[in-house]
């Protein structure tokens, strides 16, 4: 009997995915979901217009994003060939704010990628080895905690003196401890489920348990978190170019442009008004494509 | 309750000791000295000595830490190096104005934000209820500097019926909120900032009160026959204690966070002071200002705390 009980558990792979790691339906079935959402779609389908155009810049813009004009300065929408009109400079608002995209779509999904590896590699290390190292590493974003990300974000990127490296690195800070915050806690669930000890009792290294049985288990709450967080990263870059601290004229970014064109609301309100629809669009499509994503992939909190 | 409280306070102490660390530490991640940007380039070797000695600059980095914090913990910030008056002065007074915002914001945004989340939850995926989600939605994705700016071409360029920045005429010493000729300066700002929190705390409002409204005991209370209203009062008044945490948050994002609208409107609150104090380089003005944002925030959320578990005695706390 003994005997048959140890052939039985040689002959089981240990590093076999475990029965609980997402059944083969589950994607199907997220994706039956997403299908008939058309909202999600839809604004799918936006961000992904604005990264193409982002990425396609110099092939559609009309014009060069930096070539001034002092005859065209502050032309309305429409105005002969300027179909968004011109900024201050006379330098076309279309092409200006296809190029500006470049600039704002990867200041808020730079810092969320960075911040999702090292904050997730710093909660996975937190909940999966407990005891005083998570003690450790959550007191210390409880205190990261104790400062509005607006507030932070502004006073690091600030104190470095602004730029869009520092600005970068500013923002991933700011996002570290939420995203270490929830990975920690989706480990923490997950380590105590019966499937992680009978992976253990089955002699399976610390190393395979992380990487079979818990991070397929933890990435779908994760990166729905962290998809959530593009939006804010949006906001929060363009708030920090809108300030002077984050992107440098003359380079086209959104909240930068916006910055500037506001001494003209004067002189054409409208015109000065496109590069904050410009974030929000682009803020309103990520935060309806997460929520879209969330609710189809049935994922609470 | 009050062993529990006694703890979270214990918990908060080392927080609040992390917080000062990193406000003090803040300005040496930046490359150079601190002082050096500040300095005229003709300035000689002795006067860079002279004012390193007057802001005490020429001590170890832990010298001066331990100085700042026992200096700090008595409510002495020192002084501005722009303005020369203490910092905890300028930031208190600039305090006062934030809080006309903020509290003008709270007092719009979280009874408004409870009544259209809990009407969301009544009518789950009817008509009101995708109305409010769109509207909250919308408001959590609205960058607040741009509305500003919307809302000042709309009311201030194009109708020309409120200011679009500063207190007033009189300025911040004169400011009286009974006064409508200055109440009327902070109607944009107030505006602007109340989105974001009644976006947020609609959204948690209406998951708050569609849970419980799934229980069974509302469903005796339904059969009861008891009157709308009174099942209203029982949803909220079990869906409380879930959306308070959510406002004390927002109430201390309004207080600490209010950087970007305060600069569009120029309203001299305290993120006004910190985007001032950055750009010039003021570092005990920063550190100040920083310092007493950061442990506001950390009361108003201990606070929030401390109602929640007073508000429901179920949330058995160790």
């Amino acid at each position: 009997m003994a005997q048959a009980m140890f052939s039985f558990a040689q002959s089981h792979e240990i590093d076999t995915p475990p029965p609980v790691a997402p059944r083969r339906g589950y994607w199907r079935t997220v994706q039956r979901r997403l299908r008939g959402d058309y909202v999600t779609l839809f604004f799918l389908s936006i961000i992904l217009l604005l990264v193409l155009a982002a990425i396609l810049a110099p092939l559609i813009a009309p014009f060069d994003p930096d070539k001034t004009s002092m005859l065209y300065r502050l032309k309305p929408i429409g105005y002969r060939h300027f179909l968004l009109g011109t900024d201050e400079l006379g330098r076309d608002m279309l092409s200006r704010l296809i190029y500006g995209g470049r600039m704002s779509l990867m200041m808020g999904l730079v810092p969320v990628v960075l911040a999702t590896c090292i904050g997730g590699f710093f909660g996975v290390v937190a909940g999966f080895l407990g005891g005083w190292v998570n003690m450790l590493i959550m007191r210390v974003t409880d205190i990261f905690y104790a400062f509005p990300s607006v507030l932070l974000a502004v006073a690091i990127s600030g104190t470095m003196g602004g730029g869009v490296a520092n600005g970068l690195l500013a923002l991933t800070l700011v996002f570290i401890p939420s995203l270490c915050r929830v990975t920690e806690a989706a480990t923490t669930q997950i380590r105590s489920r019966d499937f992680v000890d009978a992976a253990r009792v089955s002699g399976a290294s610390s190393l395979s348990i992380i990487f079979y049985h818990m991070l397929r288990n933890i990435m779908g709450p994760v990166l729905i978190y962290a998809s959530s967080l593009i939006s804010v990263s949006i906001l929060l870059a363009s708030g920090l170019s809108f300030l002077g601290l984050g992107v440098e004229p003359p380079t086209a970014d959104w909240g930068l442009m916006l910055s500037t064109l506001r001494q003209s609301i004067y002189v054409q309100p409208l015109v000065c008004a496109l590069p904050g629809a410009a974030i929000f669009i682009a803020s309103l499509s990520f935060n309806l494509v997460s929520d879209g994503l969330r609710q189809a992939m049935d994922i609470k909190a | 309750m009050w062993l529990y409280a006694a703890r979270r306070v214990l918990l908060a102490a080392p927080i609040a000791l992390g917080v000062t660390i990193i406000c003090f530490g803040l300005i040496y991640l930046a490359p150079g000295d601190p002082l050096e940007s500040l300095l005229p380039p003709e300035a000689t070797q002795a006067d860079i000595a002279y004012l390193k000695k007057v802001y005490g600059f020429d001590k170890p980095i832990p010298v001066q830490y331990l100085k700042w914090v026992t200096r700090a913990s008595v409510g002495d910030f020192g002084k501005s190096i722009q303005t020369n008056r203490p910092v905890l002065g300028e930031v208190t007074l600039a305090l006062s104005h934030t809080l006309v915002i903020a509290v003008g914001a709270m007092l719009i945004a979280f009874p408004l934000a409870l009544a259209l989340g809990t009407l969301a939850a009544f009518h789950l995926g009817r008509p009101p209820d995708r109305i409010a989600t769109i509207a909250s939605v919308v408001g959590v994705s609205v960058p607040n500097y741009w509305l500003g700016i919307v809302l000042i071409i709309v009311f201030a360029v194009e109708l020309g019926i409120l200011p679009s920045s500063g207190m007033g005429p009189d300025g911040s010493a004169g400011f009286d909120l009974t006064q409508w000729s200055q109440l009327r300066y902070a109607v944009l700002p107030v505006l602007t900032t109340a989105l974001v929190p009644l976006g947020i705390i609609m959204r948690s409002t209406r998951a708050a009160v569609a849970e419980i409204l799934s229980q069974d005991f509302m469903l005796t209370l339904r059969a009861k026959g008891l009157a709308r209203a009174t099942i209203v009062q029982h949803a909220l008044r079990n869906a409380l204690p879930q959306v308070l945490p959510v406002m004390g948050l927002q109430f201390g994002y309004l207080v600490g966070g209010s950087i970007l609208t305060e600069t569009i409107f120029t309203w001299p609150g305290t993120g006004f002071l910190l985007s001032k104090a950055i750009l010039t380089r003021d570092i005990p003005m920063l550190q100040g200002a920083l310092l007493i944002l950061a442990l506001l925030f950390v009361i108003i959320n201990l606070a929030v705390d401390l109602l929640q578990t007073a508000l429901d005695p179920r949330v058995k706390r160790g």
